[in-house]
């Protein structure tokens, strides 16, 4: 099987701190890090490669320091990396993002399966997975929770939905994106760790995967993030004071007469 | 004088303790409580490559010095004691074969310990010789090609659960201390079985049983250095088995300080935290100071060993003084945890437990401080 593997670098969200004059993130020494659900993806790619045999290509659009996620994800049992760095790419939208991984993964070529999280940590839009099959023109499964059945021209996953899980089989080539629950991601070993270190990363620009410029990036986006804040509380609540709780419920009744919501 | 760690030692042992975080210390009580060999955490070690730390790579290990391997095993002991009990018992059989072993041997032998795919152990103690180790009654005959075992083992970390054994006995047994003689001895060979596995005070799910050697025939290719050699290969392995020691005891006494720490900032008595007490101030600086004294007395051994200079004195008082620090951190946690940490609920009264331990296992304390006091007279005398 030859399976591609979707990942992002982002900051480590459990010491993000958002800067409230700006209300952008603060990410002056805030560790990088694999997207949490990208390392669900990466996990899933490896076993089953690790179970019919093929090869895992790990791909990473980000600036030059993502290269280190790469090699993480080499660690784990990724094969080959590539990592697809441009200035031009910089500021993209869901769309112009899935567009140039499509792009990327062209190039790559022949392909069983691509696994994506099933979104990230900074953005958490949740749209690039489904967008890159939508521009590779191949069917997706979203949330996968268990890969039941992989054959060379089908794959069935179990997906949770919000009520409740559903069964999807879908023809090869298929993207499919990853949940936490979808499996436990490994620690790699010190040798694998070692091993990473030294691996070759392949450097992909906008021109090496032939994406048009006007449509990565920021000139690609139709989308823009006008404000990023923290929301400030308005409403303060109210604990009702009272001795029995009869008294309390209609002290309530009565304030909510008040508001006319009853 | 450098104190501080390279930038990848320093990033290694981030990762070792991430994974100690993350993978040991949410089941270490679990761990203790089932009275089972902790097979799954020694998988997880082996995935981790955690057991060849200081072995070459030709013999599958991952060819750093014995400081990386005291500091990791500090981390894993902090994590999981009993784990970090079999991490340092490991050792005493990779190391004589790394240091004495034949080519064939390290490839046989020192490959799968250095992998972790086979667990290593070290059978010196006898009913009637441990701290003694000139006067192992364990004979081991030559007959032909081979040597035939006879005695008995107990006490042994690892026995029974180890695949791989480094057998000290008498092959000459007329010459005394000059007859004794290592062998490596595999689990399987005819002669060669297991007695009582001993119910201990503390380190419950660990190993320490009796090995009962019956006509047991060893291959004479299994001879561990030169036959009457028995003592140096004893020697020298208790030295580096004494730095193992002191990492164990440094690293349950930390986790046993953290708890005390923390149970401080949260308990409140006569309206505010405990740790606002000087008393109890007094108790935590005592026991940080302590533990940071026996860290470094520990980090200094191994890196003596790693600069190939003499170690002897060092090891032994690294041993010595962490284990008593153990034993004092490990009360006084129990002390700040008053009424609550005398119950089995919170880890700390199994900390005291665990702790005496290493007051006791690889050359008492008592032995420690003859160990030191011959070689700083042997210094003084030069």
């Amino acid at each position: 099987m030859r399976i591609i593997v979707c990942i992002k670098q982002v900051p480590d969200t459990t010491d993000v701190k958002i800067n409230p004059e700006t209300g952008t993130l603060i990410r002056d020494g805030v560790p990088s890090i694999i997207n949490p659900f990208d390392e669900n993806a990466i996990e899933a790619a490896v076993q089953l490669v690790e179970e019919h045999g093929g090869e895992v290509i790990g791909l990473c659009m980000g600036p030059p320091q993502a290269e280190q996620s790469l090699r993480e994800a080499v660690a784990m049992g990724v094969n080959r990396a590539v990592l697809l760095c441009d200035r031009a790419l910089a500021g993209g939208d869901t769309l112009a993002t899935s567009y140039s991984l499509a792009q990327a993964i062209s190039r790559i070529g022949d392909f069983d399966l691509i696994f994506c999280g099933k979104q990230a940590f900074d953005g958490d839009t949740g749209q690039v997975g489904p967008g890159l099959a939508e521009h590779l023109g191949i069917p997706q499964i979203t949330y996968a929770i268990e890969i039941e059945e992989v054959t060379d021209k089908e794959i069935q996953v179990r997906r949770l939905l919000a009520d409740g899980f559903e069964v999807v089989r879908a023809t090869l080539p298929c993207l499919i994106t990853a949940i936490k629950q979808l499996n436990e991601p490994r620690m790699p070993g010190l040798k694998n760790r070692i091993k990473a270190k030294k691996a070759e990363i392949e450097l992909w620009t906008c021109e090496s995967v032939s994406a048009q410029e006007s449509r990565c990036g920021l000139d690609g986006s139709p989308t823009n993030v006008i404000k990023t804040f923290t929301p400030t509380r308005q409403v303060e609540g109210e604990i009702i004071a009272g001795e029995t709780a009869e008294e309390k419920a209609g002290t309530l009744i009565d304030k909510l007469r008040d508001a006319q919501v009853l | 004088m450098d104190f501080a760690f390279t930038e990848d030692q320093q990033e290694l042992f981030e990762y070792v303790k991430e994974f100690c975080d993350e993978k040991l210390k949410p089941f270490a009580d679990e761990t203790d409580r089932a009275h089972e060999y902790p097979w799954d955490k020694v998988a997880l070690m082996r995935e981790m490559d955690l057991f060849g730390i200081p072995i070459a790579e030709q013999y599958g290990g991952m060819e750093l010095g014995f400081l990386e391997w005291a500091v990791i095993g500090e981390l894993v002991s902090a994590g999981c004691t009993t784990t970090g009990a079999v991490y340092g018992a490991h050792m005493l059989a990779e190391y004589p074969i790394m240091y004495f072993g034949t080519e064939e041997q390290k490839e046989k032998y020192l490959t799968p310990l250095a992998t972790g795919e086979s667990i290593g152990a070290f059978g010196l103690t006898e009913p009637m010789a441990g701290s003694d180790a000139g006067s192992v009654r364990m004979t081991a005959i030559r007959d032909g090609d081979e040597y035939v075992l006879n005695g008995t083992k107990i006490f042994i970390t690892n026995g029974g659960d180890a695949e791989i054994y480094i057998i000290i006995a008498n092959a000459r047994p007329d010459r005394g201390m000059r007859g004794v003689t290592a062998f490596i001895v595999e689990k399987g060979m005819e002669g060669f079985e297991f007695g009582k596995d001993e119910e201990k005070m503390a380190f419950k799910s660990l190993s320490n049983r009796e090995l009962i050697f019956n006509d047991c025939r060893v291959p004479a290719e299994n001879l561990l250095h030169k036959e009457g050699r028995g003592f140096q290969v004893t020697m020298e392995t208790l030295r580096v088995g004494r730095i193992g020691m002191a990492i164990g005891a440094v690293g349950l006494a930390q986790v046993a300080y953290e708890a005390a720490v923390e149970y401080s900032l949260t308990r409140e008595q006569f309206g505010e935290r405990i740790a606002n007490f000087q008393m109890i101030q007094y108790h935590l600086a005592n026991m940080a100071t302590e533990l940071e004294a026996g860290r470094l007395l520990t980090y200094r051994a191994a890196w003596l060993k790693d600069q190939g200079l003499e170690f002897e004195k060092e090891a032994a008082m690294a041993k010595v003084k962490t284990s008593e620090v153990c034993g004092y951190v490990t009360s006084k946690a129990v002390q700040i945890h008053g009424g609550y940490g005398y119950c089995c609920d919170y880890p700390v009264e199994r900390y005291m437990r665990e702790a005496k331990l290493f007051e006791i296992v690889e050359g008492t304390s008592e032995i420690q401080r003859l160990v030191i006091a011959n070689q700083l007279l042997k210094e003084a005398r030069k």
